[in-house]
């Protein structure tokens, strides 16, 4: 293997490819070949880096240089400045890693300096697409370990000693579904991996496999050898090009060399992985739904019990965990299970990882260890709200979870202190919202999401959920009345009590969750006709400042629906019952005179 | 195909050697190389790419060649700056290909500086004319 003298790190997550990072990586080829240097410099595409917001990312080796928000235009630059002449083009750092004019390690840059990345060890690190990469950073020890030194009963009862609890959102003991499925009598079984993350906003299954496909690859087969199983399927979705893709490349490395397949490693242990491709519909996350649809079936679930454990695939037992859990393993196995214990608050062991979004400075992907609070999630990781604004509350879970609300900012995250509150760990989205944000439009908005991915099979979800939105609806419109949020309320828990699956039963949550914290907003919508946070479009008053207008006439003549009159060099009005709050007026005042008011 | 747990072994080494420097810098010898315009001009480049080659035929990993800007002693340039950790810097001077298989063979593996090419004892020479 040749050695260079310097690595170009390329981030290849999606969320720096949407950025553009394709073209970079490109442009860095070309630019390095018409350089002539070739032979000294490795162009790399890695997996996501984590600071999503400062995409595209480019880290320059040995100097460590994090290059931030670079375009392709700016590559000429850094191959001509940094790799040609050594000077490091300091305008494109990302400013927190520079400190009086030196580079700061990346794990003093606050957004890092928290976390603890365990799943996430190799993403950003490491070339997904070059097995070898992955070997060098102990990839395939763990499996190679439990071929050779463990029984499957040892490996079982390490990831249960590990604590180590499904991050799929529930949050099941993973040791003991291993059990389970390991002592599930039959000849065959079946490892699935669920990698059909759904939740809004969220995004970290897709991230590991893109960027570190074969800690999910040597963890099933490590799974397979604990149950005795030969053959795993991932379970992901269409719309997951790139992590299908990389998948793709790392089971063929894989199987070439040896680590799939026929006698792995000379031990006679036998498995294969295939993929199934999903069509991106949210049910087929449920684990039984997931399965029918592997079967190729409709995707719809069926009551448990039987568990999968039990009766799964095919009717074989089958073991089933998400991408994140199985990212954990090869670690647990090579650094012991007391070591694992050893993160994290008491039920809640290792690190979680979550999809930080929303009104925050730093979105992006973030792993740190459970117990880890809210507050030091958004302002310390987050880098705070953006524009100066009040953080309101942060929503977990998806359209399965909930609200924290700013007064409980201080809640250690793991999976208990979650369901206290109402709402759950789910796969890991975190939404942060600002004071900008009504939290009856976003029960709203998770509710049409779950409307939307029904699967329909049984009526409380299908009739139930549309019935709770068109109540929302009527809320956020204006028309709302107190009865409505009793009844809301009421079909709430008739339809958590009564749903097939998960999904359905905790459709009602977000609702639930925003009544329990911000029943006063719903209030205001219903008794004053008033949207405190000024998002819902109905209840919104357009006015004219009296003394700042100087009638001018300009609103007046912008206005589409004809609702704004007056006398020139007067003030004008705004006609309430004619205006349709499109806000032309406000942006074409320039005076402005005009605002929306709650 | 790897047929035992030796080869996954070996294969870890060897592309191991290939990353080592990915990790933060600090430890370790630094070996910089002034690659300013001055530099360049003077012919730090092949000077650099033999430190590169040299450090690759030895197998000395726990060095890393970077490059600098201009150092501000442009007559004397190709310069070379030699990092150790707890030791004070070796600035070599006026550097060609073959002055750096001696800096490599008796400084970076054997720990001497090869002291007529530093800075110093060029400094003294010119003093002396």
């Amino acid at each position: 293997m040749p050695l260079y003298r310097a690595h170009v790190l390329v981030c290849g997550g999606t969320g720096c490819t949407s950025g553009g990072s394709d073209k970079i990586y490109d442009a860095f080829l070309k630019e390095i070949e018409a350089q002539n240097l070739k032979d000294e410099i490795q162009v790399i595409r890695t997996g996501c880096f984590g600071l999503c917001a400062e995409g595209p990312i480019v880290i320059v080796y040995p100097e460590g240089a994090f290059y931030s928000k670079v375009a392709d235009s700016d590559v000429k630059e850094i191959v001509e400045e940094h790799l040609l002449k050594g000077r490091i083009v300091k305008r494109l750092l990302y400013k927190e890693s520079i400190e009086e004019g030196q580079i700061k390690s990346l794990n003093e840059v606050k957004f890092y300096k928290k976390q603890m990345r365990i799943a996430l060890r190799n993403c950003g690190v490491i070339n997904p697409e070059n097995i070898e990469e992955y070997i060098a950073y102990d990839g395939y020890k763990a499996l190679a370990k439990v071929l050779t030194e463990m029984t499957p009963e040892q490996v079982i009862d390490w990831v249960k000693r590990s604590g180590l609890r499904g991050r799929g959102g529930g949050g099941f003991p993973t040791g003991l579904k291993w059990e389970f499925a390991a002592k599930a009598p039959g000849d065959v079984k079946y490892v699935v991996c669920n990698a059909d993350e759904g939740d809004p906003g969220a995004y970290m299954d897709r991230s590991i496999l893109e960027g570190d496909p074969h800690s999910v690859i040597e963890a099933m087969a490590i799974a397979g050898y604990a149950i005795g199983s030969k053959q795993g399927y991932v379970y992901v979705r269409a719309e997951y090009p790139l992590a299908v893709k990389r998948l793709e490349i790392a089971i063929e490395q894989a199987r070439q060399y040896g680590l799939l397949g026929k006698n792995i490693l000379g031990t006679g242990f036998e498995f294969d992985i295939e993929i199934r491709l999903g069509a991106g519909a949210f049910v087929c996350g449920e684990e039984t739904a997931l399965m029918t649809s592997i079967e190729g079936h409709r995707g719809e679930p069926r009551p448990r019990p039987p568990f999968p454990a039990v009766k799964g695939l095919w009717g074989k037992p089958t073991l089933l965990n998400n991408v994140e859990t199985y990212a954990n393993i090869p670690v647990i196995i090579l650094k012991g299970p007391e070591w694992f214990a050893s993160i994290g608050t008491e039920k809640s062991k290792g690190t979680k990882v979550f999809a930080l979004v929303g009104k925050v400075n730093n979105t992006g992907l973030i792993e740190v260890p459970m117990g880890t609070t809210v507050r030091e999630i958004v302002e310390d990781i987050g880098g705070g709200i953006p524009g100066g604004k009040k953080f309101k509350a942060v929503q977990t879970g998806g359209p399965s979870g909930g609200c924290i609300p700013a007064s409980l900012m201080d809640t250690p995250i793991d999976f208990d202190s979650l369901t206290a509150l109402g709402t759950m760990m789910g796969s890991g989205g975190m939404i942060v919202m600002d004071e900008d944000t009504c939290m009856v439009d976003i029960a709203k908005f998770f509710l049409e999401f779950t409307v939307d991915e029904s699967c329909g099979k049984c009526p409380p979800c299908r009739i139930g959920t549309r019935r709770m939105l068109e109540i929302l609806q009527k809320i956020t419109s204006g028309n709302g009345t107190e009865e409505d949020l009793e009844k809301l309320e009421e079909l709430a828990y008739s339809i958590k009590d009564s749903a097939l699956c998960g999904l359905g039963q905790t459709a009602p949550n977000p609702v639930l969750s925003t009544l329990r914290y911000f029943r006063d907003e719903y209030e205001a919508h219903v008794k004053e006709k008033r949207c405190p946070a000024g998002a819902c479009k109905a209840l919104l008053r357009i006015v004219i400042d009296k003394d700042l207008c100087k009638g001018c006439g300009i609103c007046a003549k912008n206005c589409p629906a004809n609702a704004i009159t007056g006398q020139i060099k007067k003030p004008f009005e705004i006609d309430q019952s004619k205006c349709i709050k499109c806000g032309v007026c406000i942006e074409k005042c320039p005076f402005k005179a005009i605002s929306k008011k709650a | 195909m790897i047929k035992s747990i030796q080869e996954l072994e070996e294969i870890r080494k060897k592309a191991l050697e290939e990353l080592e420097f990915r990790k933060q810098h600090g430890e370790g010898i630094r070996v910089v190389v002034g690659m300013a315009t001055c530099g360049i001009a003077a012919g730090a480049r092949p000077v650099m790419l033999k430190f590169v080659e040299e450090i690759q035929k030895r197998n000395l990993r726990n060095v890393t060649v970077v490059q600098t800007g201009c150092i501000g002693l442009c007559k004397y340039e190709p310069i070379v700056e030699v990092y150790e950790p707890n030791k004070e810097k070796v600035t070599y001077v006026k550097m060609t290909p073959e002055k750096v298989l001696k800096v490599v063979a008796e400084h970076l593996v054997n720990g001497k500086p090869v002291y007529e090419y530093t800075i110093g004892y060029e400094e003294n020479k010119e003093a002396n004319n």
